[in-house]
Parts: structure tokens; C-alpha cells; sequence
């Protein structure tokens, strides 16, 4: 049946169409939900059930089962625990900063009239730029050799990815840079929500410019706000390109995603980096779990915007 | 509006256009840049010079990563959107018993960590023949990808008034011309707006590119621009990646100034009146 | 042009509802005929079925004489004026009008041209012809949708509740310009309306509907003044016809505020029932201090509490509360939710000439004709004296 022809089959009997929209609607979804599943369900399986064995690429023979070892080791390494503590720092921080300059962005793209398109395509370019290209321009801005940073601000020859702390700021930075626009973007469609008539009538109550904000504003956005925050936290968690191209997980930058990268690429160490894998999975899926039960998340809303 | 700009909304609106263009231009400057003039540790080149785009059209690892690029993008948007146009007509327009349960199954998929499935899907791949192919590429895109658009395209789907499909069928279309006369115009926009963003993540991608590729048979610019920084000349790599980025930064300009509208309403499905 | 013709049709939906119930209409060459009910009363349904847009489940119907029952609705040959107008977002005001043309195939550009400004000229679009529907007015979105369907030779129009979407001003005046158009064309018309007001001044004829059933097909004077059940009295005139409960004890009829006796031949068609619900329209009640007494012969008086009065300037309704058994008011209660209306009290509705001094809070003298009363059976609710009804000329 031709996907035109469906809604109005002429002659056809009542129950019949039911049942014929039934099969049809099933048929239609059908390639959709293999695709979606097919590179997701079946590795992620296929990852359990390698997490159980001690297995590296480069030497198949010793293939061995070891139950959870694999895990016991991983929890029991200080690596794995210092690259969490990375990765939940990096998240922290660029969703903070990222949902503050993200709302500055939203009410000026809110108020402004004049410019309004060149302001939305500057905006965008970060949203569509490569991350590995974004990460190439900050990390030769910050550069010894090619940057200019030192030299505009006098550093002299502060070596930013000689040292934990700096790397991970300008690694943040660009990540910040790239993925601002997103959450600034759901920002303003949230805003768009807020009805103009309620802060006429805040001001006509007597509310200063930020209880306007703070009591009208942004509890109307609640739902935008929390799935915003939610995908970019589940987003920062899996930071990987950044870290690649500016230090390659050197000076303590390594982040939950490299380790695995590296454990199951690198290394090419399937059973212990499928392990570090399923964990990876859990911690998101928890993070996931934590905002949907913790800030009742209603992601029906995600459809509406 | 009643108001006019207040001084904070235009200050603000500059503030964003710089903070948004001046990496860009920093890219795009750094690529003119010859020689020594690389490590002039300032922002503009003293000299303007095209050497760097000689040295990258001639590399054979970024030309053919450029082919792998556009071939493996344009065809898993294409495939990705086309799936999706499907499943979204039958989810706004269907009665089943099972919409929903596929709607969270794209939206959890949508929150899947990608450097997960890596491990596994190397194994797999390098098992049935996938590895470093094209198509190797291509799947992992397209399920990522399938998730946005079905969103994107079943909440554009729903706003399509349907009585239109009624009213050329009066007006004594056929289904099919009402179909292709009436709803294709009508639903184009949204199919339109969901290959962007399709093509603007396969086109982004660098967990899949260079986990599942290892040869110039199927690895793209983001991670041949990775591997630029290990194949060391004579001069420093950094001219020449600029080089490489600058131009796979270009068509990413032209689709955001282009159709700026569609991907915020895209982005934000349709919350955004453009 | 073509006679419409429907005969026993059922519409029977998945779960086993029957939206259309057995229904059969003729619908003469060049009539107007006017579908009228509350919401969920089929209209709509049995509209889209003449349309071709919902399958038939038994019953049939002619178009022109020929049976039509499985031809596709293109095949019908039917112009239809949606609601929502149905307008194409992406072409412009002289592309929709002109669509149904360019789907025929057979016209060249020059005719399209000519028919499309004929049809723009006759509802004032000329001026509009290059715009999208999105820039236009309610009223102008209406007219294009007309246009579309008045560009092309359509065997009967089909206007689906077409000005439920205009304010109140706009609507009145899109009535006359709809009644004024379909009388120069003279085209048969199917017309679905909620709003009894367009039913009784357009209609040539008009069949009310009450949950997938027909109730009574005749012309608006006739509705009103001879209307088969309570549903129909309740649903024909404004504001609706007051019911009151009605005691009965031979000839002697008793109402809340005032008895009287009914002449023998109504009183024989009471049968054996003690209890009756009696219809009187509020336009029958009368101010009896600006009647003059010699035009009282068929008139019953009484004098009664009023509670609140409304002045419009042409006519004074006045408001007078009275009680009733639970019996006869649950009635009224389930009446008035099939009317899509809410009766929040029993009270009689009274309009009054505007010359009326009658003001709040006093008991006024009225009278009214018992002669255009009617009288109900409270069960099936059927009209026991509509035979004896004056038919006012």
C-alpha cells in the first residue's frame, strides 16, 4: 500500500482499516526502530558479555572467562576514579557556566529586533563547526608556538597543557565556545513560552527586574531549563573530542569516554574495555535516571520544546 | 514591541557576535599564515599567503578524507532522513498501539553514550568486514542520527494540517496528487530542516571516525585532521590543519546562513514560531 | 447541478458507535439544505460521507440520480468549504483558487485566468490575488475558500460549519453573502451548521439531527412553529422555548404560576397522562398592561415574580424562577446537556416588548396565547399537539 493512499482507502470496511493502519503503521516504523537498534542494543550486549572475559585483540588464545573481575579492577584503579572526577568536573563546570551565558544569550536573542538574523547565524556557526576544529583553534590560540593569548594578556611563556588545571580550562573553553548555542536556543524557545501578559502583570504587582526573573521567568521555564540542562550534562559526560586533539588525556585531562577509547582502541584490551564501556553506559544511564525521578523531567515536553 | 533596544540588548547582541565569529576568524587567519609567520604569536598574519591550501589539496590523506567526508555524510543523511521521513509520517498520522514505545526508544537512544559502542562495534566490524568501509561508518550514523529526525520530523508532521489532503481531494486531486501537490510542499520544510542537522552531525563526528577507520579508504576530514598532527614534514602541522579545517568549516557557514530559520526551529522542534 | 439523494445510510464506526443512524434525505436540484445539531450529532459525519471523505457502512447515495457510494471523491464532483477553510499555506490566493482547474486539466491558462478573476471579482478579491492565506483576514481566508469552490462547475456545494471561525459582525454578514451567492447560482447546497440562527435564515429546508438520528426535516416556519419533539422545540429559537411542567385534570391544565383550561379537541390528545411538559417560546408572553383588553379573548393571565430584567433596547426579557418536581427536572437537565446548553435553574424566559415598564424585583402582570402552546409527553418526549398547532401565515 502506497504511503499516500493510507489515511483515506476508499471502500475499505471499518475494521479492516483498523487493522490495515495497525500493519501499515508498524511496516513504516519498522526500518527505524532495527537501524536505531541495531548499532545500539546488539554491541551493547555484545559488550556485557566481553566485560566477563579477560581478552586482549593481539592475543585471542588467552581468552579467558573471569566473571567480574574485569570490574574489580577497574573500581579498585585510582585511574578510573581520577578520570570520573575529571569528567563530572568538566560537566559541572561547562553546564554551569554554559546554562548562565546561555541564558544571557536567549533574553538578548528574546528583546533584540534589529539584527536579530545576524545575531542567529553567529550563533549557530559554533553549533555547526566541527568539535575536532574547534578544539584545533583554541588549543593553537593557547599555543606556545602559534598562540596569541600569552602575548595579548603578557603570560609570557605560560605553557597551558603543561599543567592539569589550565588544560582542562581551555578544554572547557571550547567546549563551552561549540555548545552553548544549543542550550541558548532551548533557552529562548522556553522564553518564547512565557507570556508577555505575565510580566506586565508582575510589574503592575510591583516586581523589581529580578523577581521579575527570578519568580516569573524562569519558574515558567522550569521544563525547558531541565531538559536543556539535561542533555548537556549527558552531552559533557561524553566528552571526548576536545580531550583527543588537545592533550590526549595527558597532565590528569583523561575523561571517562578517552579511557575507554584508549582501553579498547589503544590498547585494543576488549574484556577490560568493555567493561570500562558498560560502565560508562550505567553512569549515564544514571545521570539519566537522577533527573528524571530527582527533578521530575517530563520528557513528553521534549517534543513541545 | 513597545520598547525600544535598551543599551544592554545591543551590547549584548555585539558581545555574542564576537564571542561566536572570533575563534572562527582566528581559524581562518591562522590558515593564511605562512612559514614563521605561524608562530608570529599574533592573531593576524603579517604576510597573506595561500601556501597552506597548496600543501592540504596535495596531501592525498586530507583529499581523500574529504571524498570520505561528503560520501559517507551526504549518504547517511540521506538514508537516516529517509527512514525517519517514514516512521514519522506513520507516528503522526497512525493509530498503533507502539508509537509511543518507539518515541522512547529513539529518545534513550538519543542520550546513548556514542564512545560506548565503540569497543563493540570495532569487534563487530572488524568480525563481518565493516571495518574501514564506508558503510562502517554509515550505520553508526545513521541510528544516531534517526533519533533527532524522528522527533524533529514527528512534531513537524503533526502540525501539517491534514484536512489540506481532503480538501485537494475535493477539489478533485487523486491521492497521489494531493499527496505529492499538497503534503510534499507542505512537509518538505521539516524533511529539509532534519537532513541539516543529520548531515551536521555525520559531518561532525570524530568517536566513530576514528575508532572505526584506520586507511584513507573510508577515514574522514575530523579524524584525518587527528592524524595530520602525527604525519610531521618540514613544517609545523598547524598551518596546514587550519588549512583543512577552513575548508571543512565552509559549507557549514553557508548551510547556517542559508537556512538559519529552519535549524533553530529544527533544534528546538518547532517551539520557535520562525 | 444535481439532486442529492440519501437513503437508510449508516455510519458505523470501529468500536460499534453508530455516528449516523439510519438516515434518508432528498435533497432537490438547486435546494439548500441545512444539516443542524448539537456537537456529536453526526452532521459533520453524514456531510463527509456525502463528500466521499468517510466510507459508507450501509445505505446509499445518489448523486444526480446515479449511485455514489464507492465512487472516490474526486469522481463526485463536489466543491466543499472546510471549517478551518482548508487553505494551501504554500500557494498564493489566485493558486488556490485556482487548483481545482489546474487538477482538471482541461483549461488553458487564459480560462484559469478568466474564471479565477471572475470568482475573485464576485467575492471581493482582486486585491488579494498575490497574497498568501497567512496574510490575510478571517473573513478574507472565508472568501477564498468560497472562490475555490465557486471557480469550477461542482454539482453541489458542500460547506462544512464554514463560519464557526468568524466573530459575531463577520458572521452575519458572510450569511446574507453566502445565501445571496448560492440563490444566484442556484446550486443544490448541503450546509452543516451548530447555530440554529444560520439554519433558520438560510435554509430552504432544514434537517435536524440529535445523536446520529434524524428528528425532523422541514422548512425553518415550520420547525418553529411545528416542531415534532422537545429536542427540536429546545433546539429552534432564541432564546429556546421555556418548558414547564403541566399537571393535567381533564381540560384543566396547571402550570407552576397559573391554571387554565385547553379546549377539548387539545385535551383529547392528552390520552390518560396526569403529567405533561408544556412549551411556551418567550416571545408569546405578553406585557398585559400594553395589551388591549379586547385582543385578550385567547390569552391566559397571570402575575408572577420577575427577578431580573434585561433591556436590549428592541425587546425587555424579564426572568421568573419557579419550582419544580425532580422528576421533571432531571428531564429538563438531560434536554438541556443534549442541547449543548446548561440549565443552571428552572426559571421561564419572558420577552417583552420594549416598551415594557416591567423592572426587577416586581411582580408583573403577564399573559400569553395559549393557543401556540405545546404539550409534551415527559418520557418520549414526542409533541402530542403539533397536528392542532397554528400555522401562522
Amino acid at each position: 500500500m502506497n504511503v499516500e493512499a493510507a489515511p483515506a482507502p476508499v471502500g475499505a470496511k471499518y475494521s479492516d482499516r483498523a487493522v490495515g493502519e495497525r500493519r501499515l503503521g508498524w511496516k513504516l516504523v519498522a526500518p527505524a526502530v532495527l537501524v536505531m537498534l541495531a548499532v545500539t542494543a546488539y554491541p551493547m550486549l555484545n559488550a556485557l558479555y566481553l566485560s566477563l572475559f579477560s581478552y586482549r585483540l593481539t592475543d585471542p588464545a588467552g581468552r579467558e572467562f573471569v566473571g567480574l573481575r574485569n570490574y574489580a579492577v577497574i573500581l579498585g584503579d585510582s585511574l578510573w576514579w581520577q578520570d570520573v572526577a575529571t569528567t563530572l568536573t568538566i560537566t559541572i563546570i561547562t553546564v554551569v557556566v554554559e546554562l548562565v551565558l546561555g541564558f544571557g544569550f536567549a533574553m538578548v536573542m528574546h528583546r533584540i529586533i534589529f539584527g536579530r538574523r545576524g545575531v542567529r547565524v553567529s550563533i549557530l556557526i559554533p553549533y555547526g563547526i566541527i568539535t575536532v576544529v574547534s578544539a584545533f583553534a583554541w588549543r593553537y590560540a593557547f599555543a606556545l608556538d602559534s598562540g596569541f593569548v600569552n602575548q595579548w594578556f603578557n603570560l609570557a611563556d605560560k605553557a597551558w597543557f603543561g599543567e592539569r588545571w589550565s588544560a582542562l580550562f581551555v578544554i572547557c573553553l571550547s567546549e563551552i565556545w561549540k555548545t552553548t548555542p544549543f542550550i541558548s536556543l532551548l533557552l529562548l524557545a522556553g522564553l518564547a513560552q512565557v507570556p508577555e501578559v505575565l510580566q506586565e502583570a508582575a510589574k503592575v504587582d510591583g516586581a523589581t527586574w529580578w523577581q521579575r526573573l527570578f519568580k516569573v521567568t524562569l519558574p515558567n521555564m522550569k521544563a525547558a531549563i531541565l531538559v536543556a540542562v539535561l542533555f548537556r550534562t549527558l552531552d559533557a559526560y561524553r566528552l571526548f573530542d576536545n580531550v583527543f586533539i588537545m592533550t590526549s588525556g595527558a597532565q590528569q585531562t583523561e575523561t571517562v569516554s578517552f579511557l575507554a577509547y584508549r582501553q579498547m582502541i589503544s590498547r585494543t584490551a576488549l574484556g577490560l574495555g568493555s567493561a570500562v564501556s558498560v560502565l560508562l553506559f550505567l553512569s549515564v544511564l544514571l545521570i539519566a535516571a537522577l533527573f528524571i525521578k530527582g527533578f521530575k523531567v517530563d520528557l513528553s515536553q521534549v517534543r513541545g520544546g | 514591541m513597545k520598547q525600544r533596544h535598551g543599551a544592554w540588548t545591543v551590547l549584548g547582541a555585539i558581545l555574542i557576535m564576537v564571542w561566536a565569529i572570533s575563534p572562527v576568524i582566528w581559524i581562518f587567519s591562522l590558515s593564511f599564515k605562512a612559514g614563521d609567520d605561524i608562530n608570529n604569536n599574533r592573531f593576524w598574519p603579517t604576510q597573506f599567503s595561500l601556501e597552506n591550501y597548496d600543501t592540504v589539496f596535495s596531501t592525498a590523506l586530507f583529499t581523500s578524507s574529504l571524498r570520505n567526508s561528503i560520501g559517507i555524510a551526504l549518504i547517511s543523511t540521506l538514508l537516516s532522513v529517509a527512514i525517519a521521513t517514514v516512521a514519522a509520517y506513520a507516528i503522526a498520522r497512525l493509530d498503533f498501539p507502539g508509537k509511543r514505545t518507539v518515541l522512547s526508544i529513539a529518545l534513550a537512544i538519543a542520550m546513548f553514550p556514542a564512545v560506548s559502542l565503540v569497543g563493540p562495534l570495532f569487534n563487530t566490524w572488524r568480525t563481518v568486514g565493516l571495518y574501514d568501509t564506508w558503510l562502517g561508518l554509515i550505520i553508526p550514523y545513521m541510528s544516531f542520527t534517526l533519533p533527532l529526525s524522528l522527533w524533529t520530523l514527528s512534531a513537524f508532521f503533526k502540525e501539517i494540517p491534514w484536512e489540506m489532503e481532503e480538501a485537494a481531494q475535493m477539489d478533485g486531486a487523486t491521492p497521489w496528487q494531493a499527496f505529492r501537490k499538497v503534503i510534499v510542499p507542505l512537509a518538505a520544510p521539516g524533511v529539509f530542516t532534519a537532513a541539516i542537522l543529520a548531515f551536521f552531525f555525520a559531518w561532525n563526528d570524530f568517536v566513530f571516525a576514528i575508532s572505526l577507520t584506520s586507511t584513507n579508504a573510508a577515514r574522514p576530514v575530523p579524524a584525518a585532521l587527528a592524524f595530520f598532527t602525527g604525519e610531521s614534514q618540514f613544517q609545523q602541522p598547524a598551518g596546514a590543519i587550519s588549512a583543512a579545517a577552513v575548508v571543512v568549516t565552509i559549507p557549514v557557514i553557508i548551510l547556517v546562513l542559508l537556512f538559519q530559520k529552519r535549524i533553530v526551529a529544527g533544534l528546538t522542534n518547532g517551539a520557535v514560531k520562525g | 447541478m444535481a439532486s442529492i439523494s440519501v437513503k437508510n445510510v449508516v455510519k458505523q464506526y470501529a468500536d460499534g458507535f453508530p455516528a449516523v443512524n439510519d438516515i434518508s434525505l432528498d435533497i432537490g436540484d438547486g435546494e439548500l439544505m441545512i444539516l443542524v445539531g448539537p456537537s456529536g450529532c453526526g452532521k459533520s459525519t453524514l456531510l463527509r460521507m456525502i463528500a466521499g471523505l468517510e466510507d459508507i457502512t450501509s445505505g446509499d447515495l445518489f448523486i444526480g440520480g446515479e449511485r455514489a457510494n464507492d465512487k472516490a471523491p474526486r469522481d463526485r464532483n463536489l466543491a466543499m468549504v472546510f471549517q478551518n477553510y482548508a487553505l494551501y499555506p504554500h500557494l498564493s490566493v489566485y493558486e488556490n483558487i485556482a487548483f481545482p482547474l489546474r487538477l482538471n486539466g482541461n483549461f488553458s491558462d487564459d480560462e484559469i485566468r478568466r474564471k479565477v478573476e471572475e470568482a475573485a471579482d464576485t467575492l471581493e478579491l482582486r486585491d488579494h490575488l498575490e497574497r498568501k492565506p497567512s496574510q490575510l483576514s478571517g473573513g478574507q481566508r472565508q472568501r477564498v475558500a468560497m472562490g475555490r469552490a465557486i471557480v469550477r462547475q461542482a454539482e453541489a456545494f458542500l460547506f462544512d460549519e464554514p463560519l464557526s471561525n468568524l466573530d459575531a459582525k463577520l458572521r452575519g454578514q458572510m450569511r446574507t453573502e453566502i445565501s445571496r451567492l448560492q440563490r444566484r447560482l442556484g446550486i443544490t447546497t448541503v450546509y452543516v451548521t451548530h447555530d440554529q440562527t444560520e439554519a433558520m435564515t438560510l435554509g430552504d429546508r432544514v434537517a435536524v439531527l440529535r445523536k446520529g438520528v434524524l428528528q425532523q426535516v422541514a422548512s425553518p416556519r415550520e420547525l418553529y412553529q411545528r416542531p415534532v419533539n422537545l429536542f427540536v422545540a429546545g433546539f429552534i429559537g432564541s432564546p429556546p422555548m421555556n418548558f414547564v411542567p403541566a399537571e393535567i385534570e381533564g381540560r384543566k391544565v396547571s402550570l407552576p404560576f397559573v391554571s387554565f383550561e385547553v379546549p377539548q379537541e387539545v385535551a383529547d390528545q392528552f390520552g390518560d397522562r396526569q403529567l405533561l411538559i408544556a412549551g411556551i417560546r418567550p416571545e408569546h408572553f405578553e406585557d398585559a398592561a400594553l395589551v388591549d383588553a379586547n385582543d385578550l379573548s385567547h390569552s391566559v393571565s397571570f402575575s408572577a415574580h420577575v427577578d431580573v430584567t434585561e433591556w436590549l433596547g428592541n425587546e425587555l426579557f424579564a426572568y421568573i424562577p419557579f419550582e419544580t418536581s425532580r422528576e421533571i427536572h432531571d428531564r429538563l437537565k438531560t434536554l438541556a446537556r443534549e442541547l449543548d446548553s446548561e440549565s443552571l435553574r428552572t426559571q421561564l424566559v419572558v420577552a417583552l416588548d420594549a416598551g415594557s415598564r416591567i423592572g426587577p424585583g416586581e411582580d408583573a402582570k403577564l399573559t400569553f396565547d395559549a393557543s401556540k402552546m405545546h404539550f409534551f409527553d415527559p418520557v418520549s418526549g414526542d409533541n402530542l399537539t403539533r397536528e392542532l398547532a397554528a400555522v401562522a401565515s
